[in-house]
């Protein structure tokens, strides 16, 4: 016995001890699956995208709006850590935006979703997209009572980001390969590459190459969710 | 740094048994990290002393348990402990595997201090 490794420490009794096997974010769990049923009682499609910052999401968000504004209602809820510019730009493509500032939060959760749902009539929507956080560590951790995740690669950040952040590129229903008009210039991206790293992790998850830009490669995207939000309708 | 949010959920979930075990402080906590939950354990660790601030587990140890990385094979059935971006089977190598453990985030066991009866 001795004072150092807490050997001499006398174990608690039985009565003391609680099994509890509960998930750590269970309260936020809780609170996405009701998201989620809200969502699907208004046939409403949600779509998370996550990225790292400046990998396009509002940029591919303006493009898609404009495409497809016409056949689908689109609301978008907007993660951003200060400013309403991300929103602003999506309202002036005519559809409603709410903005979550997040202030020095790193993700959204299930609750600042929530929230962001009270001040919009999903009566009126076919496709939510909430725009994440720009952070490819945290907002994988947090469920939000989206149906699909969207996970943006944009060709500067190198093919290999799905190996180097596992656990978002894992989460991910789709991957996008954002600001594909790149691919020429930068001549270090390899598309097949990046498909075999999403392999490694055992992601079956189709992968886009898109540009918002030029409109190269939009259709698969945009048929993809047209697709998407069809079969909840 | 999403491991305070992590922290203060789990104070909230060791505060509820504390209640209903009519417990004042809590000694012991046990929660189980796998690599691919997105939780780092040094920074859990580090997190856990300001979320636990004078709550009833302001004097707890909290204990991780990190769990391995272990995928089965769709196609040879072979289980293997593999690194966490590279979840292929180590048999034959194929990628279509499912996880079998590595990404809890779990709340095992509370162990009570002093309980008022």
């Amino acid at each position: 016995m001795c004072d150092t490794c807490g050997c001499n420490v006398t174990p608690a009794a039985d009565d003391h001890a609680v099994e509890v096997l509960q998930g750590l974010l269970a309260a936020n769990d809780h609170e996405a699956l009701h998201n989620r049923e809200h969502f699907s009682r208004h046939n409403v499609l949600a779509i998370n995208l996550m990225s790292s910052p400046g990998a396009g999401k509002t940029s591919l968000l303006e493009a898609t709006i404009e495409a497809l504004g016409s056949d689908l209602r689109i609301a978008v809820v907007e993660g951003d850590l200060e400013t309403e510019n991300d929103a602003d730009r999506i309202r002036k493509k005519g559809v409603p935006a709410i903005q979550i500032s997040t202030g020095s939060a790193c993700h959204l959760d299930a609750h600042m979703v929530h929230d962001a749902l009270h001040e919009l009539d999903l009566d009126d929507v076919d496709v939510v997209f909430i725009e994440n956080v720009g952070n490819l560590v945290c907002p994988a951790s947090f469920d939000l009572g989206q149906h699909i995740n969207v996970a943006l690669l944009s060709t500067p950040e190198g093919d290999d980001k799905p190996a180097k952040y596992p656990v978002m590129f894992r989460a991910a229903d789709l991957v996008l390969i954002t600001k594909s008009d790149l691919l020429e210039v930068l001549g270090d991206f390899d598309p097949v590459a990046a498909e075999g790293y999403v392999r490694q992790i055992a992601n079956p998850a189709p992968l886009f190459n898109v540009s918002a830009k030029t409109g190269t490669g939009m259709d698969a995207w945009l048929d993809w969710i047209r697709s998407e939000a069809g079969s909840r309708v | 740094m999403h491991e305070l949010a992590v922290c203060q959920a789990l104070i909230g979930q060791v505060t509820d048994v504390a209640q209903d075990k009519k417990a004042s402080t809590v000694s012991d906590i046990y929660v189980s990290v796998g690599p691919l939950s997105g939780v780092e354990a040094p920074l859990l660790q580090n997190a856990f002393p300001i979320a636990a601030a004078g709550t009833v587990a302001k004097a707890a140890t909290l204990h991780l348990d990190a769990t391995p990385i272990r995928v089965h094979c769709e196609e040879c059935g072979a289980e293997s402990e593999v690194k966490m971006n590279r979840l292929v089977c180590k048999e034959c190598g194929d990628w279509r595997t499912t996880l079998i453990s590595g990404d809890e985030l779990m709340l095992q066991r509370v162990v009570l201090g002093e309980i008022n009866v």
